[in-house]
């Protein structure tokens, strides 16, 4: 019983983290709230589909469909991260005054929002479907009842969505210049965490071969299923043991998307 | 110089694959909610391929946080996961949804 709500929790935490953050990072772009859920529920429904598809997925590629799949949801969330953290380095000043108090013409188009939907809904859809069958499974072949077994998972559910909610209305405190250095530095690091976990994914898959062998390894200090374990892993990519490779794409990541942000960032002022 | 590099990792991408050495092949059987063998040994620093076969009714997750390795494996799937190279040790893995049951161990040497 749980057990139940500790792996649902699990599951939802890290993107209910991904979203949280997200979200105060867009706290001052009109329409953010609506832009968000969209992705959310899409995510949710992928979910419920890609559950039901999971028999076929897992036989594609020789039993590496799977992988495959999250190659693709973790490349497309990482682009589209990629993606808002340029257009929001170009448009500094809308996203550090707050647009409405500015009177900003919310017609002025949607700026970085459907990118930022499109790696929540990415987000859901990984952590999502992993739920939906585990949840499944249980109501299928489990001694417990139905009804112990579901209230458990909401619990699970619920409590991750407050962490979630927890790290948004921690943000909401900070004054909104300042907010905008640490969303920055937090998008960032959870673009870091989602090419850590693609590198990990291709070496999984043995798609990739070279430095696999593992960077550290500080379980004895941290351990990945730790409270804080896991919320660091959602917020800053923490990972316990992680190969040299995961920890190459993690910072060749922050490293690629901050330059290009740079250069994008000067390029508007100069022109 | 960093394009260079990346150059680099773009092509060596493609090329990965050409360079597969033959792999060591180990089948993991899960059923009633344990891993049989649940000891499994391998030689050190060398690339692994666990095959894993769940014959239960409901799905397991393959986890592993020495070894790094997460992955589900549907009612009465096969799911293909690479391990290594692996220095000598003792790797623990656990089938995260029945956690208390599903115990293995890989075991380096």
């Amino acid at each position: 019983m749980f057990g139940t709500g500790l792996i649902v929790f699990r599951e939802t935490l890290e993107a209910a983290l991904f979203v949280g953050i997200v979200a105060a990072a867009t706290r001052s772009v009109p329409n953010r709230t609506r832009w968000l859920m969209l992705g959310a529920v899409a995510g949710m429904v992928g979910s419920l589909l890609m559950a039901t598809a999971m028999d076929q997925i897992s036989d594609w590629a020789n039993g590496l469909g799977q992988d495959l799949v999250n190659v693709v949801i973790l490349s497309v969330a990482l682009l589209m991260l990629t993606w808002h953290t340029i257009w929001v380095s170009t448009h500094a000043r809308e996203m550090t005054e707050d647009a409405r108090r500015l009177g900003a013409d919310a017609s002025q188009g949607i700026g970085s929002l459907w990118a930022v939907a499109l790696a929540v809904a990415m987000t859901v859809l990984r952590e999502g479907a992993e739920t939906v069958l585990f949840v499944a499974g249980l109501v299928s072949g489990s001694p417990e009842g139905i009804t112990t077994l579901m209230l458990s998972a909401t619990l699970g559910f619920l409590l991750g969505v407050a962490a979630g909610w927890l790290i948004y209305s921690g943000l909401g405190q900070v004054q909104p210049r300042r907010l905008f250095a640490i969303t920055n530095v937090l998008i960032l690091m959870l673009a870091g965490n989602l090419a850590s976990q693609l590198a990990r994914t291709l070496q999984q898959a043995d798609w990739l071969q070279w430095l696999s062998e593992r960077a550290w390894d500080s379980s004895e200090l941290l351990t990945n299923d730790s409270l804080i374990g896991m919320v660091l892993h959602g917020v800053i990519g923490y990972d316990a043991s992680p190969s040299q490779l995961q920890v190459l794409f993690y910072l060749l990541s922050i490293l690629l998307i901050s330059s290009a942000a740079r250069h994008m960032r000067l390029r508007s002022i100069t022109a | 110089m960093r394009k260079s590099f990346i150059s680099i990792l773009v092509i060596g991408a493609f090329l990965a694959p050409l360079a597969q050495a033959a792999d060591d092949e180990v089948t993991l059987i899960i059923k009633n909610h344990q891993f049989s063998p649940a000891e499994i040994k391998v030689p050190t620093n060398q690339r692994i391929k666990l095959s894993v076969h769940n014959q239960d009714s409901t799905p397991e997750e393959f986890e592993s946080h020495s070894l790094n390795r997460e992955k589900l494996i549907p009612a009465g799937a096969k799911a293909v996961i690479y391990i290594g190279p692996l220095k000598a040790g003792r790797y623990d893995f656990f089938g995260e949804f029945n956690p208390t049951t599903a115990k293995g161990v890989v075991v380096a040497e």
